[in-house]
């Protein structure tokens, strides 16, 4: 498998991530290294075997339909990088 | 001055009454002053701790003591502390500071236990050396030139430096057991589900599990009964009740090794080790005999792709706005986004969210991530119909010993670490490092691997064991 720049450029994209020069370099080679790795479970007969995604096979467990938690905004908000009267702060997106 | 007591016998201590707890984490918070060039720690709480140590004399004094009441332990700072940042080893996190508390930590502070900090980890628990922390490198105790392993590696350098008398851990692909087996310390996965993941910050949600590390299985079994147990908070935590009773003695075990890890083991030191261990149990009258996990080979590729997947979805979450790193002057919500993720994440951390966005994206989702997931049912399925035979398995924790600091700088020869460590994680099994060997000064691991919910397996077989060699009370410094 070849990655291509504009393959780079995708994942980037869709990750919300941008690489150094550096980054950039290696991550071509990296990735196609790790899809090569990857590619050994092709090898295995997979036919008729249902994905896993739990380890133990459990789904998720229901609760009642109740409140349990009060969000403390106050507390919440603390942690965030900028807020304005109980709102967070982001660039502006509609003119 | 370091103390390399076990937790349980300093618990004896301050039962009677010979040290308090206020005493003792004077002493561990000195040793860790004195130890910071190992950079074992990113927190340290001294005044926490010695408040929680006098609350801790005032339960004992009224015969309310817990088994771990006073004792001063850590925890890797990827368990949420309310009040006490917590960094996840990365800048993205490094003035994060939660508002709630880790059930694991809930649970340890309701027994008295005494938190003396957070440990150093590889960024987001993604690495075995504990170099890709932001905070830099922990040193290996027995040599200051070689990692700890990782990404517990903090919590495994503490411990086994004397600086604490256990630290928590966390493991997704053998992130307790490799740092154990480098140290020379013990350390316990356990099944998936068992401990809740509450306030664990999430890497590869369907293999994160939490644990202890400490200095003896007996240390263990203790931390494993404190921390164990049904949370209604994490969906994925198991509801069997925890049984804490040992059920077969040593010479009713049935030990299987599988041939695939022997054959796949070059060291032959390491292997010389192993074999000593297994002529040890069979001396003890377990039945020692071969099985074969063939799809062993595959357990590396399965992993990657499904823990890669796993934390490029879990980590889309830092996006600058709510908490975390924030670039400065954003032009936009993307370029907010974008440069705030760029320079929050280091290089290992983008790496896996770029293979797992690759993994999950169009046209290679069902040929990678839903593949992945059909062998990892296989390799599940293996597991459990060969312990329709054998109680537990015994492989090696580890390839080799620990490694030179910047020696393996290519990731996917990093990621070959992990190789007799991932099947069990796929898995879902509890699986358990325990000191067996030494080999140029430095700690051999061999790995116990139990049944689901089998963790009392692993104690008999593992606490025998220590009762009969000194593998565990080897200490740095002090070489055979």
């Amino acid at each position: 498998m070849t990655i291509l720049e504009k393959d780079i450029d995708k994942l980037c994209a869709l990750a919300r991530l941008g690489l150094d020069a550096d980054e950039r370099s290696a991550a071509r080679t990296d990735l196609e290294r790790m899809i090569a790795m990857a590619d050994a479970i092709a090898a295995v007969d997979t036919s008729g075997v249902v994905p896993l995604a739990h380890p133990l096979d459990a789904t998720a467990r229901l609760r009642a339909d109740e409140v349990t938690e009060a969000v403390d905004r106050d507390a919440f908000q603390a942690l965030a990088p900028l807020t304005h009267d109980g709102l967070y702060l982001v660039p502006r997106v509609i003119e | 001055m370091s103390d390399f007591r076990t937790l349980v016998e300093v618990a004896s201590a301050l039962d009677a009454g010979t040290i308090s707890s206020v005493e003792l984490t004077r002493d561990v918070l000195s040793a860790i002053a004195d130890a910071k060039s190992l950079n074992a720690f990113i927190t340290v709480v001294d005044e926490r701790a010695l408040a929680q140590a006098r609350v801790a004399d005032d339960r004992r004094a009224k015969g309310l003591a817990a088994a771990v009441t006073g004792i001063p332990i850590a925890y890797k700072d990827i368990f949420c502390t309310r009040g006490v940042r917590t960094t996840c080893g990365s800048r993205m996190l490094a003035n994060f500071v939660p508002p709630y508390d880790a059930t694991v930590v809930e649970r340890f502070d309701a027994a008295g236990a005494v938190m003396v900090g957070k440990t150093n980890m590889d960024e987001f628990a993604m690495g075995s050396s504990n170099e890709t922390s932001y905070f830099g490198p922990v040193h290996n105790p027995h040599d200051p030139n070689r990692v700890p392993g990782g990404s517990s590696g903090g919590s495994a350098a503490a411990v086994a430096a004397g600086l604490v008398f256990a630290a928590m851990g966390t493991d997704t692909g053998g992130s307790i057991r490799q740092p154990a087996a480098f140290t020379g310390v013990s350390g316990l996965k356990p099944t998936y589900g068992r401990i809740s993941r509450y306030g664990m910050v999430a890497f590869a949600s369907s293999l994160d599990q939490g644990g202890p590390i400490a200095r003896s299985v007996r240390d263990l079994e203790v931390l494993f009964g404190v921390a164990a147990g049904f949370d209604p908070r994490d969906s994925t935590s198991a509801e069997l009740a925890v049984d804490p009773a040992r059920h077969k003695p040593i010479d009713a075990l049935r030990i299987g090794l599988p041939k695939e890890y022997f054959a796949a083991l070059g060291d032959r030191r390491v292997a010389a080790s192993l074999d000593t261990a297994r002529r040890w149990f069979e001396e003890a009258g377990a039945t020692v005999i071969d099985v074969s996990l063939p799809n062993t080979d595959v357990a590396i590729p399965t992993y990657y792709v499904v823990a890669s997947a796993e934390a490029s979805t879990n980590l889309s979450r830092y996006d600058g706005v709510r908490y975390g790193h924030r670039c400065e002057a954003p032009q936009d919500l993307e370029d907010l986004y974008l440069r705030s993720r760029s320079q929050g994440f280091g290089r290992e951390v983008k790496r896996r969210i770029l293979t797992g966005t690759y993994t999950l994206s169009i046209g290679y989702f069902d040929a990678y991530y839903l593949k992945a997931q059909r062998v990892r049912r296989l390799i599940r399925d293996e597991f459990v119909r060969t312990f329709a035979d054998v109680d537990v398995l015994l492989t090696p924790t580890t390839p080799g010993v620990a490694f030179p600091i910047g020696a393996v700088s290519d990731p996917i020869e990093m990621y070959q670490q992990d190789v007799f460590t991932v099947g069990a994680s796929l898995a879902g099994l509890p699986a358990m490092s325990i000191p067996c060997g030494w080999v140029d000064g430095l700690p051999v691991g061999m790995q116990l691997i139990g049944p689901h919910f089998g963790e009392s397996l692993l104690f008999t077989a593992g606490d025998a064991f220590q009762r009969a060699t000194d593998w565990h009370t080897r200490r740095p410094g002090r070489k055979p």
